[in-house]
């Protein structure tokens, strides 16, 4: 299966091992709990996924100190952080801007056109990317604000608040 | 004046009913086999899901038109059949279809559902579309992207039956309902499979000076500089070097999409019935953009106003937008 092989410019930003480290440890408990209720809210979603249940997703939003590994198997479910110096060998790696990553996450942005521009860069096994962008698609709603919900009125602010900075900041894509 | 229908496209029944909420008049979808052109990995829909989704649109005076518009290989026939028995079934408002096999079984077997003859017909000229309609009882013809819109107004003059044109999405012409440049590299026909660029076959591979490289079944058939916007990783949008060419050029097309948002009044005064926008493959976001600006802009003209018609440019492939052949004969 092939991998990123490859190294550029629009790499995510270097952060300190260390730091890398603690932000996976703070953000894990939350992880955990909002991947397992979002699948127990939406299993039919798997469906889409087919043979690829089992691949191995890297998401990698640029401007995090981690990346989050998510293997959509519902037998076995996998979503957290890891430090990009100690993440797994991925079948597919998903990379962008967190909110780009979040929209696409909720269709609020459309996969094909990111990719056009180029804010969204696939590598790895493409049916297993086509087949995770199906499955998420066919979620109705907001995943994203089903995850906020789980933690009641601060979750919903930190997303709001999250929402308005990066409104707030002018897009400078991948290549920066 | 036309009706002006806007037939909009599903993936799944979530982009369905995002469609239908939209504004569309008609949506149009396939199941998860080789029935239909966009047989992609994790799109279409289940039996079950079908039934529901002709409901939901039923409910909201919407239609759902099931696509069988891919060519069924020898002893395989029984797959279109059963497809058509199923849309039949779940009630349908009509099936688009592209091989004569596929409509004279429907013809025969559920004359009372209409037939829309598919693009991948490939049917462009006033006799080619008669036979289609007195043998078979075609309603409505998807015209090949080819025609000009003065010849879209002649051949309405001489057919008897309604015509559908695509309005916005993929621009990807060859020699329509026969092309087999996807089967020269992986195996997978667009026609027979329903599959163009299997997404098993395609990579992307990123360069050390942020280029990124495209590459269907092993062979690179594209490159895009760090600054540069990118396409569909098919072999028509594919750009070679040649020996007067070395730099790498788009031999055939350039990735672009069509966007005839400006003609549709041209289009309506021409007798086209319906208007069609591409992109099953695409997101809910895509279709909800995308439906609810046309479905705006023909209700202005419809009105007498002019159309208000939103920049759509950012979901274009290699965002650049054309009018193809409606337009002019050459295009490029």
């Amino acid at each position: 299966m092939p991998t990123d092989t490859i190294t550029n410019t629009s790499r995510p930003r270097p952060v300190q091992p260390v730091l890398s480290h603690m932000a996976c440890r703070a953000v894990q408990p939350l992880l955990s709990r909002v991947v397992k209720r979002i699948a127990k809210n939406h299993e039919t979603m798997f469906n889409r996924l087919g043979a690829h249940q089992t691949t191995d997703f890297l998401i990698d939003p640029i401007e995090f100190p981690f990346a989050l590994h998510l293997r959509p198997d519902p037998e076995n479910l996998i979503f957290r952080a890891v430090p990009r110096d100690a993440a797994p060998v991925a079948g597919a790696v998903i990379r962008g801007r967190f909110k780009l990553l979040l929209e696409l996450m909720d269709s609020e942005e459309d996969g094909d056109a990111a990719f056009f521009s180029r804010d969204l860069e696939i590598t790895g096994d493409t049916e297993a990317v086509v087949r995770l962008r199906n499955a998420l698609d066919d979620v109705d709603g907001s995943i994203a604000e089903e995850a906020a919900d789980l933690f009641g009125a601060p979750g919903r602010a930190i997303l709001r608040r999250l929402r308005l900075s990066y409104n707030a900041t002018p897009k400078t894509g991948m290549q920066q | 004046m036309s009706l002006a229908e806007l037939i909009c496209p599903a993936g799944t029944p979530a982009a369905l009913r995002t469609a239908v909420d939209a504004g569309a008049d008609a949506v149009y979808c396939g199941f998860q086999d080789a029935t239909n052109a966009r047989n992609f990995p994790g799109l279409n829909f289940t039996p079950e899901e079908l039934e529901a989704s002709v409901a939901y649109a039923h409910a909201r005076g919407a239609k759902v038109l099931l696509a069988l518009n891919t060519y069924p290989p020898a002893g395989k026939v029984d797959l279109w059949r059963q497809a058509a028995d199923k849309g039949a079934q779940f009630g349908v408002d009509a099936f688009i279809v592209a091989d004569m096999g596929v409509a004279e079984y429907i013809a025969r077997t559920y004359p009372h559902i209409r037939l829309h003859l598919s693009v991948q017909a490939a049917a462009s000229s006033p006799e080619a579309i008669r036979y289609y309609c007195e043998n078979f009882g075609v309603k409505r013809v998807v015209l090949p992207r080819i025609l000009t819109i003065p010849e879209i107004r002649e051949i309405r003059k001489e057919i008897p039956c309604e015509i559908e044109t695509f309005i916005f999405g993929n621009h990807g012409l060859m020699v329509e309902g026969r092309c087999s440049l996807t089967n020269y590299l992986t195996g997978q026909s667009t026609n027979l499979d329903g599959v163009c660029s299997p997404a098993s076959d395609v990579e992307y591979i990123r360069h050390s000076d942020g280029s990124m490289s495209s590459k269907l079944g092993g062979f690179t058939i594209d490159s895009f500089g760090p600054e540069e916007k990118a396409g569909y990783p098919t072999i028509c949008k594919g750009r070679y070097t040649v020996p007067h060419r070395t730099d790498g050029y788009y031999a055939f097309e350039e990735p672009i999409s069509l966007n005839l948002a400006r003609l549709l009044p041209d289009l309506i005064d021409a007798g086209v019935h319906a208007f069609k926008i591409e992109g099953r493959q695409r997101s809910k976001s895509y279709v909800r953009s995308v439906v609810s600006s046309f479905r705006n802009a023909v209700d202005d003209i419809r009105a007498g106003r002019t159309a208000d018609i939103a920049n759509l440019v950012a979901l274009t492939e290699g965002q650049k937008q054309t009018q193809g052949a409606f337009a002019t004969k050459k295009w490029r």
